[in-house]
């Protein structure tokens, strides 16, 4: 099959067919990565802007990492550094950036739907790094591909998610494209923090973790958001770490061959004990490494077959 | 001046009413129905087919002036009311200043009486500022000409201060409209809380918030025995709360909008801050509930919340966008197709619950009714025109609906206020 699409707004979006393209094109990429010189010259004379209104490390050094392999120019915007903070509208400052002629921008906002909202009015492709607690796709994607890279399949496989569901875009990519894929999902975490009508995602919901340990295949544990506590969606990080922190203990119950996943950053000793973030099960490190792929391979896809701009001089419009 | 209209099918509950009459409306007042009445002199508008009620009122409009005269003023407000067949709408206080007190009220009356085309009833503030700590001079802005008291946009969070704004209006028989919300329970969301909002990443807002509080106004109602008329009612819960009430004869009425018996939360998706609502859209459940309420008469007012914001407060991220939509017109187009075509309801019901009980609730007898000797203010309406609600065709200084490139049937096609036409088709 053929990409066909303008921008990558959300797994939700996609057919399982779009989902395994990206994965098989991700897999071809990652081998760039291990080389003495890591650059390959695909999208020269590309322009990708990063627009980053909430801030970001991995994700945003995720994406100019494989911007840059695939030779494209990158320019990063920091929430601090954007006009929106003089009274622009996002609108208007992505169309400011699009005048300049850029082939993708890639954006993270708080607000959910902030990405699809610029894909509309925008010309170049817009790649959703993160909206609000909407959707993260190429996170979703990249968990994916660790998966199924450890597992050599996602369908079937048992895949529990644990945390703070309500509030996470992860959880809801991760969802989409899991069930697409085949795969049996269980979210998990207090039931203060499980959003209404998520069964109807055709996932499996739990309190337990015990349960959610139970015969899964792996375990994709959610960063407790420490500023929700304001929230009161739960008494004290104690009494979270006790009732839904993984340590080795609770981990006792589990397959031998389970996989621990985390997309970061990780609260030590919080919904995650030390020994098993850094332990034999887990591959946190590898989803990170996997992720410049992933993001390689959606650039790749987005912006391989648009005719790059300027290579020729135009012949109209010369002064 | 003289004003015949013939042939016309005469709907006018007051009076109970419906059938094909001739009627002339005389120096502003009705002054004859009766089958063919000779010209004499009088303009004749032939009504042939159509449907001649009492124009239509609505009790839930935010206005904007003063203050954000950029979205919406008591000009372009009258005249949008106009083409929706409204002869009256009530100015909702939350306005910059708020109306809480005489001099606002006062600007609001002599200020839309020069420019307005239909009748603009001021709402005062129940709490001064809207903050809900102190009453508002209550009584001055009644003397003043306030119709009704109302903190909308938000809810009176004090239970004992409502309890004393209730006792204190009900001394001047002033209705309090409450904008039932629990804030707390709300915490910021920007749609219905559900599936859709789970599915979309938004904070939702739960039905209870509604709910929790209809049930404190409705026991602080019941107690105080005062006029309560609670506002834009969206959720199940709400209407099984005031059915209930209503079986026990507590004094409480309520109204809803047209796009809670039309649209559900599903409207949300593609992040469209049209469909940006407080309360929001709900689910299919709830719709049916409010389809219900208006059959079984629960719900007796069928309002627009007509709330304007400007293209550029609206286009932006979706939780950051303001709440509210426009309503006036389409208001009526969308009780007929919904509400009159599917059988939910008959015209003499849509009728009343457009013009006869709003006026009922708001002491203005004169207004909502054919009675001889009453405003001349009529609606003509053509059942079976079709239409497209178009953005280039919204009178409205706002553009803010979701109904945009929605097909209609039945619009109003004259609207006569004080015996003038101020909007023709």
């Amino acid at each position: 099959m053929k990409w066909q699409r303008k921008d990558l707004l959300g797994l939700e979006d996609l057919s399982a067919d779009e989902i395994n393209l990206i994965l098989n094109t991700a897999s071809s990429f990652k081998e760039i990565s291990e080389r003495p010189i890591r650059k390959v010259p695909t999208l020269r004379g590309k322009t990708v802007v990063m627009l980053f209104v909430e801030p970001s490390t991995r994700t945003q050094t995720s994406f100019e990492l494989a911007a840059k392999r695939l030779s494209a120019d990158t320019v990063s915007i920091a929430a601090s550094t954007n006009s929106m903070q003089k009274g622009e509208t996002l609108k208007d400052t992505a169309k400011n950036i699009e005048a300049m002629k850029i082939d993708a921008l890639i954006i993270r906002h708080s607000s959910a739907g902030a990405p699809r909202m610029l894909a509309k009015v925008l010309t170049p492709c817009v790649i959703n790094a993160g909206d609000g607690s909407h959707e993260h796709p190429t996170q979703g994607l990249l968990d994916i591909f660790t998966i199924k890279e450890k597992k050599g399949r996602i369908k079937g496989l048992n895949v529990s998610i644990i945390g703070d569901i309500m509030h996470s875009r992860v959880a809801r990519s991760n969802i989409w494209g899991l069930i697409k894929l085949g795969a049996n999902v269980t979210v998990c975490g207090p039931s203060t923090l499980i959003p209404p009508g998520i069964e109807k995602m055709k996932v499996k919901v739990t309190t337990s973790v015990k349960e959610a340990i139970t015969n899964t295949d792996v375990l994709n544990i959610l960063r407790i958001q420490l500023e929700r506590q304001k929230g009161k969606f739960f008494p004290s990080i104690r009494e979270y770490m006790i009732k839904f922190g993984i340590d080795s203990e609770i981990l006792k119950g589990a397959k031998k061959d389970i996989l621990i996943m985390h997309p970061g950053p990780i609260n030590r000793g919080i919904e995650l004990a030390p020994e098993i973030a850094d332990g034999p099960y887990s591959v946190i490190l590898n989803q990170v490494t996997n992720g410049v792929a992933v993001r390689m391979a959606v650039l790749f896809l987005l912006l391989g077959k648009r005719k790059a701009p300027f290579l020729e001089p135009s012949k109209k419009g010369r002064f | 001046m003289k004003l015949l209209i013939k042939n016309g099918r005469i709907i006018d509950p007051a009076n109970k009413i419906n059938r094909v009459s001739d009627i002339l409306l005389e120096n502003g007042k009705v002054s004859k129905l009766a089958k063919d009445i000779k010209p004499n002199g009088a303009e004749a508008i032939d009504a042939k087919g159509m449907i001649v009620a009492p124009g239509l009122f609505d009790m839930h409009t935010h206005v904007r002036q003063p203050g954000r005269e950029d979205a919406e003023d008591f000009i372009t407000a009258s005249c949008a009311a106009a083409k929706g067949g409204f002869t009256s709408i009530t100015a909702m206080p939350n306005t910059n200043p708020v109306c809480d007190n005489r001099g606002i009220v006062e600007y609001i009356i002599s200020e839309s009486r020069g420019n307005a085309i239909i009748n603009i009833f001021p709402i005062g503030a129940i709490t001064k500022a809207q903050k809900g700590e102190d009453l508002a001079e209550l009584a001055d802005m009644k003397d003043a000409g306030v119709v009704a008291v109302s903190d909308d946009g938000s809810s009176v969070k004090n239970a004992q201060l409502m309890r004393k704004a209730l006792e204190y209006s009900n001394m001047f028989n002033v209705p309090v409209i409450s904008h039932c919300e629990d804030l707390n329970l709300s915490q910021g969301g920007v749609m219905n809380e559900g599936l859709t909002s789970t599915l979309l990443g938004l904070l939702g807002i739960p039905n209870i918030s509604e709910s929790c509080i209809v049930a404190r106004d409705i026991a602080l109602a019941n107690f105080t025995k005062a006029k309560l008329h609670i506002a834009h009612v969206s959720t199940k819960e709400s209407v099984e709360l005031i059915r209930q009430a209503k079986e026990k004869g507590i004094n409480v009425t309520c109204e809803t909008c047209p796009h809670y018996f039309t649209l559900t939360d599903e409207t949300v998706k593609g992040f469209d801050t049209n469909a940006k609502i407080n309360p929001p859209l709900r689910t299919k459940e709830d719709r049916k509930a409010i389809m219900g309420g208006l059959k079984d008469g629960t719900i007796d007012v069928i309002a627009t919340d007509h709330a304007p914001h400007t293209e550029a407060d609206k286009d932006i991220e979706f939780d950051l966008a303001p709440f509210g939509i426009i309503g006036l017109e389409t208001a009526l187009s969308l009780a007929i197709n919904e509400l009159v075509d599917k059988k939910i309801i008959k015209w003499d019901e849509l009728i009343k619950k457009m013009s006869y009980i709003p006026s009922e609730i708001l002491g203005l007898t004169n207004k909502g009714r054919l009675s001889i000797g009453a405003d001349a203010d009529v609606v003509i309406i053509d059942p079976d025109k079709k239409f497209k609600f178009a953005k280039e065709t919204i009178v409205s200084k706002s553009k803010n609906s979701p109904f945009i490139g929605r097909n209609f049937k039945g619009c109003a096609v004259v609207t006569i206020c004080r015996g003038k036409v101020v909007y023709k088709a």
